[in-house]
């Protein structure tokens, strides 16, 4: 099985992102992290779906998705040919005496310290998956209190847009 | 074609996925299949017409071109009653259960390719007809479920009768909404009727708040349907059908395996020609039975767990499995590993998430049928004229022996009593060809299928994907409303009659007089079946104790006596040719007869679940010997 990104453009419906999910878990497919928020078109939301998957069943997923009335393209994002960024929180126990080496971590990840406390910190760092569970095995022998990660967001390089064609097709 | 991040699905183009296309087909106006059943335009609504939402969803299924409406009303969809009593176009039949609703509208949507309309309160009104959404689903019956729902300001807090029917029936249906804003009604409606009846039909359900029934609105009919993420269908691409056209003209053994697709699709006359054009052997599924006449000489009949034996063995053996609207289901594949293993396989269907769901594909053709054979029998006639007919002699000689030597057939049992098969088919043979036939889910549904001659589509009406037990009076009630000239015979088994007879009720008083043939083996017969053979005849409750010798509870002529219909008993042989001929005579009431059979009748050939169709057994451990003669 490998890991596959997929962004899936849907018109800005209640329920659409049920529809979405109950799909995959219907099917029998695991969904690794999913994202969802609003596009530069407000009529369009975009989900960004990471799955691990077989080339086939991936086929068979994304023709079934393609089948909700409400879901408008479908595209898979190649990871050498897109950006991909995960947000991780992380609430570290650090008083006086490790705070430096903490922050050596933080800044060895380009990572940002965004609230602080006597005894404990909140780290706040963006990257791709590997990068951020890097920094979490750097952090492992800290005392790591509380962790919380967003879906993966991702995007395509170069100069074109994936939601444009599918709002010419909603305003159309 | 955009390439870079996007090249792995725009690989799908040939099979006619979404992303694939430059411009989505976009659809200009709200046509139904039929569009003569529509409301004429000029009774639409002139826009902005003040009307309760109530109203507006009696107008709604008017204007779609909806005609007749299974329901049964309660609390939430009440104030739609209203109204729908003085509607002179929709006739209302009031069932005594939703389930019967829902499968009388599947019935009617099977007999008339018209999509077929259900109504029905909120909570266990609209859970009722859960079963029936499925059965559509599974079978691709163009359906549109209207439901009631609480109060919009009530949704959420579990009130009286409170379910959420659209979360419920999200995986089963092709599409559904809830209604809270009563001006969202017309356009609702008008696009739960589109997405029903375009692409691959299914089910569609409307959930509409009591409060959107009550409250005024503004009328506005939609000029135009604006679905930008439904793809209704694309035309069979240039490519792949001169591929196909190609390995037709060139294949030894070929089959065309002929799926349900062809009947939703109307497609039975291209059928007919591509057949006679290429000579190949035909096989039509439980769900196609009729799209091609069973008196063609090159129908094998149907294939899969209790196909013919040259029906399976064709596929066996075929070099070459053209698959027109089938989606290649256990019940025909057997061992999925082991279907068909030398073929080459082309797959023509309506929806491109059924071509290599289950078998690889080598051609995929995405398209309406209709347009696939438009395109494929020009495109194999100029095969032919420039490489020649291919020889098939070889390929023939074979079938015919199949043919001849494990013909359908069966041996009466030593109890003594009737056999069902002699029952069933006599009951084809009387009352003829432009009969419709409906079924439950059983033994009989497959000697029903297997012993009467099909020779239209459209007149074998059946549960073939989901296995409802239980449709078949309901459904042979909708195949009479849709088509009220023609005989219909509901061929069920006691089981099955047992689960929803009371819509008896609504045909005797709704004058709609089907008939019902039980096929009376006092047992869950299929159940039992395999309890005989993989079970060691131990029997674990499937005695119905409604047969011969029995108590006969309930005594089933009794029972349609008291339902309004005439009830008639048939016991033995020599009975059952007058009997059906009495039956047929009787068309003021609903008539049921009760044919007491044999219990220990069997369903034969079979393949059983999870082996290979080479298993295929012509009857109780005897296996054919095809494997005689020149083998690859």
């Amino acid at each position: 099985m490998t890991t596959h990104t997929l962004s899936v453009l849907v018109e800005n419906k209640p329920g659409v992102l049920a529809r979405v999910s109950g799909l995959f878990s219907r099917r029998a497919f695991n969904i690794k992290s999913l994202a969802v928020g609003e596009t530069e078109y407000p009529e369009i939301s975009r989900i960004t779906v990471v799955v691990d998957v077989d080339e086939l069943p991936l086929e068979q997923v994304t023709k079934q998705l393609n089948k909700l009335v409400h879901v408008l393209k479908i595209v898979e994002l190649e990871p050498d040919k897109s950006v991909q960024r995960d947000l991780l929180l992380i609430k570290v126990r650090a008083d006086a005496r490790q705070r430096a080496d903490v922050l050596q971590i933080v800044d060895l990840f380009r990572a940002h310290v965004v609230d602080v406390a006597t005894d404990s910190l909140v780290i706040e760092a963006v990257g791709s998956r590997e990068k951020l569970e890097a920094l979490l095995a750097a952090l492992k022998p800290h005392d790591i209190r509380e962790i919380v990660q967003s879906g993966t967001v991702a995007i395509g390089r170069g100069p074109r847009s994936i939601t444009e064609r599918a709002f010419e097709r909603v305003s159309a | 074609m955009r390439g870079g991040c996007e090249s792995r699905l725009t690989i799908n183009e040939e099979t006619g996925e979404k992303m694939a296309q430059v411009k989505a087909p976009k659809p200009s106006a709200l046509a139904t299949p039929h569009p003569a059943r529509t409301a004429p335009a000029a009774t639409a609504a002139p826009a902005g017409q003040e009307m309760t939402g109530a109203q507006a969803v009696v107008k709604s299924l008017e204007l779609a071109g909806a005609t007749d409406v299974f329901g049964l009303p309660g609390g939430t969809i009440l104030p739609t009653y209203d109204p729908l009593m003085d509607s002179t176009q929709l006739r209302h039949i009031l069932v005594r259960h939703e389930q019967g609703a829902g499968h009388a509208a599947e019935g009617y949507a099977h007999a008339t390719g018209r999509p077929g309309v259900c109504i029905a309160t909120s909570g266990p009104g609209a859970t009722n007809l859960v079963t029936p959404i499925a059965d559509a689903n599974m079978d691709s019956i163009p359906l549109v479920a209207i439901t009631g729902q609480v109060g919009a300001s009530m949704i959420g807090t579990d009130a009286f009768q409170e379910a959420d029917i659209v979360g419920i029936t999200q995986p089963i249906t092709k599409h559904n909404v809830l209604v809270t804003d009563p001006n969202e009604i017309p356009k609702a409606i008008a696009e739960a009727f589109y997405i029903a009846t375009h692409g691959r039909p299914g089910p569609v359900l409307v959930d509409i708040a009591k409060s959107a029934q009550q409250e005024t609105m503004n009328f506005v009919w939609p000029e135009r349907i604006d679905l930008p993420g439904f793809n209704s269908g694309a035309r069979p691409h240039a490519k792949t059908v001169q591929e196909a056209a190609r390995l037709l003209a060139t294949a030894r053994r070929p089959v065309l395996y002929v799926g349900g697709g062809v009947i939703r699709s109307g497609a039975s006359a291209g059928l007919r020609k591509l057949t006679d054009l290429s000579g190949a052997a035909v096989v039509t599924t439980l769900m196609a039975r009729g799209a091609l006449p069973d008196s063609h000489p090159q129908h094998l009949g149907m294939p899969g767990m209790h196909g013919t034996v040259a029906a399976v063995a064709a596929l066996q053996k075929a070099d070459l499995v053209v698959a027109l609207g089938a989606r290649f289901d256990d019940r025909v594949t057997g061992k999925l590993e082991s279907f068909a293993p030398h073929a080459t396989i082309v797959h023509a269907d309506i929806d491109p998430a059924e071509i290599g769901k289950n078998r690889a594909v080598d051609v995929p053709i995405v398209g309406d049928l209709k347009d696939v054979f438009e395109a494929l029998v020009p495109a194999l006639a100029a095969e032919h004229q420039q490489h020649g007919r291919p020889d098939l002699e070889a390929w023939w000689a074979q079938l015919d022996d199949w043919r001849s030597t494990y013909g359908l057939g069966y041996t009466p049992t030593d109890d003594g009593l009737s056999s069902p098969q002699h029952v069933i088919q006599r009951l084809g043979e009387i009352s003829g060809p432009e009969t419709i036939f409906t079924a439950g889910v059983g033994q009989h549904q497959m000697w029903a299928s297997q012993f009467i001659k099909y020779e239209r589509p459209n007149s074998w009406i059946n549960s073939g994907g989901l296995g409802t037990m239980g449709f078949s009076v309901p459904a042979a009630m909708g195949a009479k409303v849709g088509d009220p000239d023609r005989t219909v015979w509901a061929i069920d088994g006691d089981g099955c009659f047992q689960m929803t007879n009371q819509e008896l009720v609504t045909c005797a008083i709704n004058e709609i007089p089907i008939k019902v043939a039980i096929v009376n083996n006092s047992s869950l017969g299929m159940v039992r079946q395999w309890q005989t053979l993989f079970y060691d005849k131990r029997y674990s409750n499937t005695d119905l104790h409604t047969g011969h010798g029995t108590k006969r509870i309930p005594d089933f002529v009794k029972l349609a006596e008291a339902m309004g219909c005439a009830g008639l008993r048939c016991e033995s042989d020599a009975d059952v040719d007058a009997t059906i001929k009495r039956a047929m005579e009787i068309n003021d009431q609903p008539v049921v007869v009760d044919f007491t059979v044999s219990r220990d009748a069997m369903v034969w050939p079979m393949v059983a679940a999870g082996t290979s169709n080479d298993e295929i057994q012509y009857a109780r451990g005897i296996a054919p010997e095809w494997d005689r003669g020149e083998e690859e």
